[in-house]
């Protein structure tokens, strides 16, 4: 069972949700996908001792093959090669990783090299899993590849998903199994649940949404889910005592046992819904 | 005119409350929501659309079925797994790096221009104001970033200001976000990550060279990582131009499509007005003006 | 000689365009003429490697120096390997970039501005 956590926007609460999940199982590998902002560590305390580097292949050139023809630099999409004087420049940080000059050099000058844009970070037994993107690279997919190549298919993974609705999200939600959007009961998280709603519904992953700052006063996502025949999974209550709780690395289950039930409860739901 | 970019490591760190109350406060500007991956700012700001433009925001490959033969030198060749067994082009997953035209041998395949979204420019009572909606799943890229920006630079008419609400994180598009821009606000709060990420935004802003400003969203939450991030700005001499308290209220406001401004809270309203004049004081002093 | 401003409108009275790689366009001119032509920078919007394809362009366009307001890392790697000179512009016409460039008043860059500086518009 994969389950994603995604949300339109950041800071809605997926990581709340996920770790929460995640504590509440026990038995469970958590994957962070958020590559640029990897926060699911602060909750989980993981201690990293393994550390993978996440590899692409960029090219290089033969300078005793190349002819200076320059039809490298043409088939490049990304404006990564210029050819100057008869010499190619290559300016890896720009590249997309695709082998089209290779495929295009008449010559075969070019050839590829290993370039690393990241890493790929583990606990010991592997229950939790982060990539971290390195400053400055482009392109995170590759990073989520890896990610997916490495999770342990025999446990519940939860996978906590960059924000947004991006190809990074698109490439971490692929093959789950469900996906919990999460939202908060303002305009601006009804807005973004839309996209998020929009997103699944495009992939055809079953989903459904938890509410977290939600408050007596606003029923705005209430209305919407009614509306669209969407579950809602779970409400997470807006308080002072939960934001404090959370600046300081607790979530709510880790508190009050109570939300380790609720949160199981809705592990339950999803499977019985998956399984149906 | 003085460009002013706001970011933030992660999301949800009340990036956009800020600009939308500064979008009250400050007068004579401009504002382009480069948040393009999830804008909000257009939620508020209600006006009428000056421009609308369909945005195609990347190649992508087109197969000829009538030409195909089914050889599969296209799906083997493609890096990002984006050709389907029944010979389609995965839009999602397609990079548009053309490697598959160059491999099929009946020439079937070309690239084109796809759309991914629109651009919008809108007249609202606080400003001009730009804008960009993508399609699902579609990539939030530095172009239409600098395509935002870029709109709303044609509508300029000798403001002082432009308030860019900047997207979060720390990729290509925060990149397109910041660079260009005459200083960098991160907007920031003290949670357990809330350190981290800020510390690698700030990063991005040092490695183009921008002045850098911070300002602590919910400081009273977390007294001791709020300290820890002024010790860290202080250290770097990154100056601190403000601390807004936690406040219900805004939440509150907010279900009601109100900034805190609006919502009389005169409390955060003070706040947000020092903020804003201590950047400009601090814009003065590192001789942007 | 034959120089290129990067420059925010196609004609010889526009003001010159800070940014190099996002520059709107280019103004190749021959400083003996004053003959010219304009090119709108089709890079001015490419997702990334900006720089790389306008260094590209005033390679093959043959310019010995290009007159501009910041040159982003990689564009100043192709414009060196391409031995081709930057000067630094003023705020003003192209017209008037080129007589400061024959009096020889322009100062010379020799190292790269931040990159991505130009994306978006400055000042």
């Amino acid at each position: 069972m994969r389950i994603a956590v995604l949300s339109g926007k950041g800071g809605t609460g997926k990581t709340t949700v996920s770790a929460s999940l995640a504590l509440s199982l026990g038995n469970y590998q958590y994957v962070d996908s958020d590559v640029e902002e990897p926060n699911g560590g602060i909750f989980l305390n993981p201690k990293i001792t393994d550390i993978l580097p996440v590899n692409v292949k960029v090219p290089a050139v033969d300078e005793n093959k190349c002819t200076g023809c320059g039809i490298c630099s043409k088939t490049c999409q990304f404006n990564a090669i210029a050819v100057i004087k008869g010499m190619v420049l290559l300016f890896s940080e720009i590249c997309h990783h695709c082998g089209a000059c290779i495929i295009a050099c008449p010559e075969v000058a070019l050839y590829e090299i290993e370039k690393t844009i990241g890493v790929i970070e583990k606990n010991e037994d592997a229950t939790f899993m982060q990539g971290k993107l390195n400053i400055g690279e482009p392109i995170s997919i590759p990073i989520i590849q890896k990610l997916k190549d490495e999770m342990n298919p025999h446990i519940p993974i939860i996978i906590d998903c960059p924000p947004g609705a991006s190809c990074n999200v698109v490439e971490s939600i692929e093959g789950c199994d469900y996906c919990i959007l999460v939202t908060e009961p303002t305009p601006f998280g009804l807005h973004d649940l839309k996209i998020a709603v929009k997103l699944v519904e495009k992939m055809g992953i079953p989903f459904g949404v938890v509410i977290n700052k939600s408050s007596k006063d606003s029923k705005i996502i209430h209305k919407f889910c009614d509306k669209n025949k969407i579950d809602i999974l779970l409400e997470i209550p807006f308080s002072r005592d939960i934001a404090e709780a959370y600046s300081k690395g607790r979530l709510p289950v880790h508190e009050n046992a109570e939300w380790k039930e609720k949160f199981r409860a809705m592990y339950e739901k999803i499977k019985r819904g998956v399984n149906k | 005119m003085k460009q002013i970019a706001f970011v933030s490591g992660k999301g949800g760190t009340g990036k956009s409350t800020l600009v939308s109350s500064l979008s009250i406060l400050v007068k004579d500007k401009m504002i382009a929501d480069c948040d393009v991956e999830a804008p909000n700012l257009h939620i508020i700001l209600k006006g009428n659309i000056l421009n609308k433009e369909d945005y195609y925001g990347a190649k992508g490959a087109i197969i000829d079925l009538s030409k195909c033969v089914e050889c599969g030198q296209c799906r083997e060749t493609c890096r990002f797994k984006a050709i389907s067994e029944e010979f389609n082009v995965i839009r999602l997953k397609c990079e548009g790096c053309g490697a598959c035209t160059l491999v099929c041998p009946k020439d079937a395949i070309r690239l084109e221009n796809v759309k991914t979204g629109e651009t919008y420019v809108s007249n609202t009572d606080r400003g001009t104001y730009s804008y960009a909606l993508l399609d699902i799943g579609a990539e939030g890229s530095g172009k239409l970033v600098t395509e935002v920006r870029k709109k709303v630079n044609e509508y300029k008419d000798n403001e002082k200001w432009i308030l860019i609400d900047g997207t979060p994180g720390i990729g290509c598009v925060v990149i397109a976000s910041i660079t260009g821009a005459d200083a960098v606000v991160a907007v920031s709060e003290p949670t357990k990550s809330g350190i981290s990420d800020l510390q690698r935004v700030l990063g991005v802003a040092e490695h183009f060279q921008l002045p850098s400003f911070v300002c602590i969203n919910k400081y009273d939450l977390n007294l001791e990582v709020t300290n820890e991030i002024e010790k860290y700005c202080k250290d770097r001499n990154i100056p601190v131009i403000g601390k807004i308290p936690f406040d219900p209220s805004i939440i509150k406001a907010l279900q009601d499509f109100k900034t805190p401004i609006e919502a009389g809270n005169t409390r955060i309203t003070e706040e947000i007005t020092n903020i804003w004049s201590t950047l400009e004081k601090e814009m003065a002093k590192i001789g942007q003006f | 000689m034959k120089i290129c401003i990067s420059s925010t409108g196609s004609s010889m009275d526009s003001t010159l365009d800070p940014r190099f790689g996002r520059a709107v366009y280019f103004i190749i001119a021959d400083t003996e003429t004053m003959e010219y032509e304009s090119i709108e920078n089709t890079a001015a919007l490419s997702g990334g490697g900006a720089g790389v394809t306008s260094g590209q362009l005033m390679a093959d366009k043959g310019v010995s120096a290009v007159i501009t307001g910041s040159v982003g890392p990689n564009a100043m790697n192709v414009l060196k390997a391409a031995e081709i000179d930057v000067y630094r512009g003023l705020p003003t016409t192209v017209k008037e970039n080129i007589a400061k460039f024959k009096e020889g008043s322009l100062e010379k860059i020799d190292s790269p501005g931040p990159s991505h500086s130009g994306m978006g518009g400055q000042r």
